[in-house]
């Protein structure tokens, strides 16, 4: 049942409503709506003059085989951090769910990468995957493998997944845990009863039953990969080498702050807008309609 | 259908507690057996040990000729109806009915036949495409019976599967039960804390208390002979009264009560039991071998059919319970007195509760 509250004025549920408002329009629209306007205008190399061009920055940029590249990368990049993300969170929730000894320190263990910054833990990656020096490294060559992140394009991808997928494992992790709680314990005595095996119950009952949380966190790890990667993908390769794990974010950082062309990074950044809002609203109105109850 | 035998079953948590202490329970083919008991006293662990989900500390369970306690509940052979239902909430009531058979490599064209079998007798045929949230508490009731009769267990398990459901549908869904359960002829057991659901549902009545079986048999001989003062005041609606007597000559003594002679009392007092439905209002004399009752009304409940009068007995400010038939017309602060034949007193040891006669 919903609750109401009815005010007698407008002004005190405006009033309540402003702060968030303020923050909103300040620190979303205003920059998107600046962003919108930036792009489609050329300026020059001091930033002392403005040209209005239309949608020159635009065609520009989908003219770009760097531009496509950069697509394709942010897909791959996106599609495997959200995968091994979601999935080992996953895994990690369905054992700690069981009753295990210490399993208070176990969660409090797993919650800690998500207290890292962004750039720390790319750092942190960094120095021991570092060809030279890296702990991790080392013992990769010692295996024979030629590891070297700053020169292999593929090394890279695998570093930034491996550092952007241990960073967000945490948050994935305590959503699935509090999703898998709230499935009563009954529904899964009554098919372990009627004859599901371990991992048949979970296909059945339990996945499906997360579906909801799994839905959510989708959403949030597609918009974490695509904006909030930016922190690692800086400190570990600077979106290198040879462009290899420029990410969509990372270019507009790279064209616009790095390379001074404000009207194209402002193009980027609007069209990397329209993306993101256009998967989120094919997330909710295609694959909520999948999701169990 | 197989006989269901627990052997000296014992559960001790990991913290140390004895939720069961060594519990033996026959319940022969095709009964229907009930445990009641309050709450926490082991009955819903006991069920929950012969479906596998609590594991045996001690002693032995067999379905059949079958040892039980290692397999898992899958292979035992049996089916639950849980309180809360335990619906799959994602499958319809079809699937929810034929999950069990896929997966046991059931055929198809046979799971079909199954489900709209029990679909048919359950009366929720029109209801096999639905999701469980949009059925009634009575129907989601109906669907997990369902869920257990298409698989045809050995044997039926069933924890408290009425009490989420309000008091009309209750007794509807009870008698539908036991028809069923008479119709199918598969053994049975069946937690509740209901004594009423108790006694109307069981061949084989098991009364629990503090992990341990106070009684077990009929449930009428149980009611007409209570083992010990536990089972007498649990079993039966209101409760017996139970009054503590002294040895008087070959006969009880206490304040307030006169007769029942041939009622030995041993020398250190014991415990006198009879059941409110037995004590009739007298005007005369009460015969030497009745149980004569004195006391002033404190308190009249009228509910039509009978009423219930309410009094102190004696010095010990104990309310004593009346049972009369019709409307009885008495007046708070009016003495009364009652009786009740020999064959249906009770007398219980003062110390250990247990039944010492007649």
């Amino acid at each position: 049942m919903e609750k109401r509250v009815v005010f007698d004025g407008k002004l005190l549920p405006y009033a309540l409503l402003m702060p968030q408002l303020l923050i909103t329009i300040i620190f979303f629209y205003w920059p998107a709506a600046q962003a919108v306007w930036q792009s489609f205008f050329i300026q020059d190399a001091f930033g002392l003059t403005m040209q209005f061009v239309w949608f020159e920055n635009y065609s520009v940029l989908f003219a770009n085989p760097d531009y496509y590249r950069s697509m394709v990368t942010t897909l791959v990049f996106s599609c495997l951090v959200t995968f091994f993300s979601l999935s080992i969170a996953l895994m990690f929730a369905v054992q700690a769910d069981k009753h295990i000894k210490a399993a208070g320190a176990y969660k409090t263990f797993l919650m800690w990468p998500y207290a890292v910054a962004p750039a720390i833990a790319g750092v942190l990656w960094l120095f021991m995957f570092q060809p030279s020096l890296g702990l991790v490294a080392q013992a990769i060559r010692a295996l024979g493998v030629d590891w070297n992140p700053q020169l292999n394009g593929g090394h890279a991808m695998t570093l930034v997944v491996m550092a952007a997928t241990w960073k967000q494992i945490s948050y994935n992790f305590l959503f699935f845990l509090a999703g898998l709680q709230s499935i009563p314990k009954s529904v899964i005595e009554a098919a372990a009863i009627d004859g599901a095996r371990p991992a048949r119950r979970f296909w059945t009952i339990i996945f499906p039953l997360l579906s909801p949380t799994t839905f959510f966190l989708l959403v949030v790890n597609i918009v974490y990969v695509f904006f909030d990667t930016f922190g690692i993908i800086d400190s570990v390769t600077g979106g290198g080498p040879a462009q290899a794990t420029t990410t969509l974010v990372y270019k507009v950082f790279s064209d616009g702050r790095l390379g001074g062309d404000l009207g194209g990074s402002a193009a980027q950044s609007v069209i990397l807008m329209i993306l993101v809002i256009g998967l989120t609203a094919i997330q909710f109105r295609y694959i909520e309609r999948k999701v169990q109850y | 259908m197989s006989e269901v035998v627990l052997d000296k079953v014992r559960k001790v948590y990991a913290g140390g507690v004895e939720a069961v202490r060594g519990v033996d329970i026959h319940v022969p083919a095709g009964a229907f057996c009930v445990l009641v008991g309050p709450s926490g006293c082991g009955k819903s662990t006991l069920l929950r040990m012969i479906a596998g989900l609590e594991t045996i500390t001690g002693g032995e369970c067999r379905i059949g000729a079958r040892r039980v306690n290692e397999l898992e509940p899958a292979e035992r052979d049996i089916a639950m109806v849980f309180q809360n239902y335990a619906l799959y909430p994602h499958m319809s009531v079809y699937d929810n009915m034929a999950y069990g058979l896929r997966n046991r490599g059931t055929p198809k064209p046979e799971i079909d036949e199954r489900v709209k079998e029990a679909a048919r007798i359950l009366e929720i045929t029109p209801f096999l495409d639905r999701k469980p949230r949009a059925l009634s508490g009575g129907q989601r009731q109906r669907v997990a019976m369902g869920r257990a009769i298409v698989r045809k267990p050995q044997v039926f398990l069933f924890d408290e599967p009425l009490s989420n459901l309000d008091a009309k549908l209750r007794i509807q869904m009870r008698v539908e039960i036991k028809k069923l359960q008479r119709a199918l002829a598969v053994t049975s057991v069946y937690v509740t804390h209901d004594q009423l659901e108790a006694m109307t549902l069981a061949d084989v009545l098991v009364v629990m208390n503090k992990g341990e079986v106070e009684q077990t048999g009929a449930p009428l001989d149980i009611y007409e002979k209570p083992a010990s003062t536990f089972v007498a005041s649990f079993i039966g609606a209101p409760p017996m009264n139970l009054v503590p007597v002294e040895a008087g000559e070959n006969r009880p003594k206490a304040e307030g009560l006169t007769g029942g002679l041939g009622l030995a009392v041993p020398p250190g007092g014991a415990i006198l039991g009879v059941r409110p439905e037995h004590l009739m209002v007298v005007t005369g004399a009460v015969p030497e071998d009745s149980l004569g009752i004195t006391f002033p009304v404190s308190a009249v409940e009228a509910v039509g059919a009978e009423t219930f009068v309410y009094g102190p007995i004696g010095g010990t400010g104990q309310d004593i319970i009346a049972r009369l038939p019709g409307k009885a017309l008495l007046a708070p602060g009016t003495p009364v007195s009652v009786a009740a034949s020999a064959e249906h007193l009770h007398l219980f040891d003062r110390q250990t509760g247990k039944r010492i006669g007649p």
